[in-house]
Order: structure tokens, then sequence, then C-alpha cells
């Protein structure tokens, strides 16, 4: 029988044609912005996590003004070589080491593209800026002590379109802030953006070129003891560094950042965003519900002989309430189903348009089948809802008056 | 005896219109035994549509009683009168009221629906039906495509879908030119001459309440006159 019902209810909405699509569009949009968005920012968190993930628990990265600014920009009163020797005498601190990150220009076959340029420092300082960037060479080797003027390059800018007209090899020549460069070296791939397009070269070159007092620093990267306890260790630093700068706790003019405080900060933004997607999503949902009310009402009115005449025949109040619940439980899982069928493709369309623009692989969108599957039932459940009212309506009408009705 | 199969006693039934009450059934009596083919004439207003309703359970009187088989219907609750509707009452009605989006034979498959009857032996029933109305060959036409007489034989069809103790007729050739009402009312004579089904019919036409074997006059809501044919 609730099969029969539910030939009726499909056939009763094919009749109704573009008016039913119409009703559908509220849930269908509401639906496919959930799914999408929430695709996309899981994906986003997924991707977040793993370049965090790559970093290692044990080291910190100390840097100047609030930490959100990007480095280098110049309002802020820059790190100094004396910090990082304080830095390094803090207990629990096995190694500290100054790191400059600027923005720069690159030249290579007459094209000129702007990115940021990196130092590396000299000796065992290097490995610890070699493990905090996760830094291996993808092709040729990396940077050794004495190599100046050489360059190794993020991996994007040794792809074949990467914009200088020629591709880029080991062993081309390209300058840097107009001075020539022997490029020894590419990254391997990370998916970062910031480290697959960064120019790296030897402090005393990025001084030179950049014209850098000696004493300026725009990070301290940050080694931690193993056996030491982060958290304090970053409180000791801060102590040190309130100190050294003049300022008081409350008013730092510098941040020391573990990966897990980025990690929880980047993941609270994105929170911010998805709520806001949320909410919105969730009006057009409810509006999409309230349209599946005002149809239902409608329809129950146009139909109205038609339940006197099925009621003369024998449908029970129960039998006619089925029948208008069902329906409106159909557009809502209907509407669900083409819903989550865009957002899916709106999500992996957007992920692939980020992977092609960021030139990242780590841009993925993460659909999990609970959240197709719960975002359909939920579309149904709404449409229910909203159907019961109509439905009761329908159902109470007296077969007497619902006959003598004319449309 | 043929045993009586309905009964009204005493029925009234009043309309409210704001503040005037309309009485349309003013203690209305009537017997009709098992296998009667009842006419029911009177003009328009009448109170024939009203009597009917409450025969038919579609509508339950101010006052008095109605009998189905003995048992007082008069104040059932709506679940059990649709029942009752379903499984002991065929209705056919002036204007048809076939539903539109459905075809010949989906219509006459419907009360079977609300019954629960299976899928298959509904199909061979209605299908059944329809060639007993010479409809067999318009079954998967809608009723937009059909005749109105055509139309009023898949109401009949439809009526006798549930096997039905009391055939109700409101009118059943009043939108109808006079030769296929003629059609219509030779296949409700057929009906009851072989199934013995019990018909009442409520008409104003006294040529159509002809072909009864009774007649029951109503004016103002009351029998007032009765006649027996054959």
């Amino acid at each position: 029988m609730i099969k029969d019902y539910f030939v009726f209810s499909i056939r009763n909405l094919r009749n109704r044609g573009l008016r039913s699509w119409l009703t559908m569009i509220g849930i269908i949009i509401g639906i496919a912005a959930v799914v999408s968005l929430i695709g996309i920012g899981q994906g986003l968190k997924v991707a977040i996590s793993s370049q965090f993930g790559d970093i290692g628990t044990d080291k910190l990265a100390v840097m100047a003004s609030g930490g959100m600014g990007p480095p280098g920009t110049g309002v802020v009163t820059p790190l100094t070589k004396d910090n990082v020797d304080k830095i390094e005498q803090v207990n629990g601190v096995k190694n500290a080491v100054g790191r400059l990150t600027r923005s720069g220009k690159l030249e290579y076959n007459d094209n000129v593209a702007f990115g940021m340029a990196a130092s590396m420092a000299e000796g065992e300082d290097r490995k610890l800026i070699e493990e905090a960037l996760n830094l291996e060479a993808g092709e040729g080797r990396l940077l050794r002590d004495g190599d100046s003027k050489k360059t190794v390059l993020g991996s994007n800018l040794g792809e074949e379109n990467a914009g200088f007209g020629k591709q880029i090899v080991v062993g081309s020549k390209v300058f840097i802030q107009d001075e020539a460069f022997e490029v020894i070296g590419f990254l391997e791939k990370q998916g970062s953006f910031l480290v697959d397009n960064i120019v790296l070269v030897e402090e005393d070159d990025l001084r030179e070129i950049l014209d850098i007092p000696d004493d300026e620093y725009d990070i301290i990267a940050v080694q931690v003891s193993p056996n030491a306890d982060m958290k304090a260790v970053q409180e000791n630093i801060e102590k040190v560094m309130r100190k050294e700068r003049g300022v008081k706790k409350g008013e730092e003019d510098f941040t020391v950042q573990t990966p897990q405080a980025i990690l929880a900060q980047v993941n609270s933004t994105l929170f911010a965003v998805q709520l806001f997607v949320y909410i919105i999503a969730a009006i057009s949902i409810i509006v999409g519900g309230i349209g599946i009310m005002n149809t239902m009402f409608t329809s129950v009115l146009e139909r109205t002989k038609e339940i006197g005449i099925m009621k003369s025949i024998g449908a029970t109040n129960n039998t006619i309430f089925s029948l208008f619940f069902i329906e409106s439980g159909l557009i809502g899982s209907i509407g669900g189903i083409i819903g989550a069928v865009i957002g899916i493709s709106v999500a992996m369309g957007l992920a692939f348009v980020g992977r092609m623009v960021l030139g990242s692989d780590l841009i993925q969108a993460d659909i999990s089948v609970w959240l197709v599957f719960g975002s359909i039932f939920g579309s149904f459940l709404l449409g229910s809802i909203f159907g019961v009212i109509p439905a009761i309506n329908a159902s109470k009408l007296n077969p007497v008056d619902a006959l003598r009705h004319t449309k | 005896m043929t045993e009586t199969i309905i009964k009204l006693e005493d029925v009234w039934k009043i309309y409210k219109m704001g503040e005037v009450e309309v009485p349309a059934l003013r203690g209305l009596d009537l017997k009709i035994k098992r296998g009667e083919f009842v006419a029911v004439q009177g003009a328009s207003g009448s109170g024939k549509s009203t009597a009917l309703n409450a025969i038919g359970c579609l509508d339950v009187p101010t006052k008095g009683k109605v009998f189905l088989e003995g048992r007082d219907i008069s104040k059932l609750p709506e679940s059990e009168l649709a029942q009752i509707r379903g499984k002991k009452i065929g209705f056919i009605f002036q204007q048809f009221n076939l539903i539109n989006t459905l075809t010949a034979l989906e219509n006459v498959t419907l009360p079977m629906i609300f019954q629960n009857i299976p899928s298959e032996e509904r199909m061979k029933k209605a299908k059944e039906l329809l060639e007993m109305v010479e409809l067999g060959d318009r079954m998967d036409h809608k009723p937009t495509e059909l005749s109105g007489g055509q139309q009023q034989r898949v109401a009949i069809a439809r009526s006798l879908s549930n096997v039905p103790e009391v055939i109700l007729a409101d009118e059943p050739t009043g939108n109808l030119d006079s030769k296929t009402g003629e059609t219509v009312i030779k296949f409700l004579g057929r009906l009851h001459k072989e199934k013995k089904t019990t018909i009442i019919m409520v008409t104003h036409d006294a040529g159509l309440a002809h072909h009864a074997q009774r007649i029951e006059f109503l004016k103002d809501g009351a029998i007032i006159k009765s006649k027996k044919r054959k």
C-alpha cells in the first residue's frame, strides 16, 4: 500500500512539473551549499593538519609583531641577533637560529616573478631550518656552507610552465634582485604554496642583495630539548623576550608560536568561516522548507475535490495524511539528492581549480558518506516536517464539503 | 422475508449558514431491503443528496439514526465511516468524480488500494469490471480523453470494485444526454438483475425514476409518497 502511495505522490509531483522544481530550489541550494562547503572545509582541515604534522612537535617559531602579518613588512620592530642569543640560553632550548624571509624578485629568460626569498643558516643551524621547513632535495641538492651565489628553488619554479618562457633546470643562471645566482637544486614538492615557490639562498647573500642590516632577523626557529616541556619553554622564551625588548606582558611586539597553536588558530578561523556558511545554508534550508509548506497548502486546496473523491471511495484520514506527507517528504528528499550531487560537484570543481591555481595537490574535497546521506536524510526530514500541517489539513477535510469543492 | 439493509429513523440534517439554521432533512424515515432498486425522486433542494450522503456514511445526521445491516452508523467516528464506505458502499456521482490524473484502470483500482488488495488481484478485477461496462479498449485513457458516458461507466466500474452491499447513485445521468443516459441506466439495471445489488438512486427525473422497483418521493426533507412498480 505504501508503495502505491509513493507512486501516487511521484505522479502528482510530475503533474505539477515546473512548480515542483521551483519548490525544490530552496532545498537544493541549501543542501548544495552545506555539502560543498563542508566538503571543502574538511579537505582544507586535512590539508592543513598534514602540513603541520610534518614539522614535528619539538620546534617553536618566534616572530616579530602580532604574528599574522607577513614578516618583513616593515611596521614591526625586527628581531635581533641578540634575541637569538638570549633565546638560546633559555632553559630547555637546544638550539635557536635566526632566519630571514623577504619578498624578492626572481628573473630568468627576461621574465620576472616575485616571491619569497628565505635564508639558510650556516653550519649546524642549517639542519634546524631544514627540519623546521621539512626541506628535501627533489632534484640536485640542498645548499651547503660556502654555497655563495647559489640557490635552491621551490618545486613549482622548476616546472615547465612556471611562467619564465623556458624551464629553469639545475645549472640554470637566474637573477635574484638583479644578482646572478646558479640554481643547484629544487625542493621536493610539498603541496605548500609558500615552500613550493620559495627561493633559498645563503644568509649572507640575502643580506647583501636586499641590504638587510647584519643584526636583523625575521623569524627565530627554536628547537626544544627532547625532555623539555613545550609549554614551559614557550613561557620562558616569552619572559626573556619581554625583558630583552622592554615590553610588558600583554603588550608583546612578538609572538612565540608552536605548531599546535598555529594549527588551532587556522582551525578556529576555518570554523568561523564554516559557521557563517552554515548559518546561511540553514536560512536557505528553512526558506526552502517554508516553500514546501506553501506548495503543499496550495496542493491541498487544488486537490480538495480529489480528496473528497478518495474519501468517498474508502480513503481514511490516515490515508490522505500519508499521501500528502509522503509527497512533501519526497520533495525534500529529491531536493536533497539533487543538492548533494550539485554540492559534491561544486566541491570537487573548487578543489580542482584550487589545485590548478595554487599548484598544491593537498587541496582535496573531503566528502564523507555520512555527510551525503546525512544531508539527504535531513532534507527528507525537513520536507516531512513542513508537510505535516498541510497533510493534517487535507486529512481533516469533510468529505461532503470537499466533494462539493469546485476548482 | 428479505432483510432490511438500510433503515433511516427520524433523520434530521440541519446546516448552519451563519446565524440561520437551514434544515435539509426533517425527520426522514426510509427502509430499504437487500437487493432492492429504489429511486428517491424530488425537486432540487428537496434534500435528496443530503439523504444519500447520510446513507453513504459521507455525512453524519444532526439527529436520528441510520442503520446499515442493523448497525447504527450515525455516531461512528470518521475512520470507521471511511472503512464502511470503502467496503460496503459504491458511489456514482452526477459529475462522475473520477481522478483526472489517473487512467480509467487506475481509477477503478483505487478503492481496492485503500482496502489493501494485492496488486495483481486488483488489476485483474479492474480489467474485468471495465470489460463489463464495455470499456475494455479504453483502460489506459485518462478521464479527460473519455466521453461523459464513458466516464460514468468507469465510475460504475469503480463503484463495484470492492463488491459493495449498496450502490448509491446521485443523479447518475444528470450530466449526460438522454441517449448516453439510457446506456448508463441500462448498466445499473443489469447490475440489479444479474448481481442482485441493492441500488439507491436519487433523481429529479421522473422518467429515470421509473427504472426502479420503488419510487420514494421526497419534499422538504421528508418522504411524502411511496410508489411501487411491477
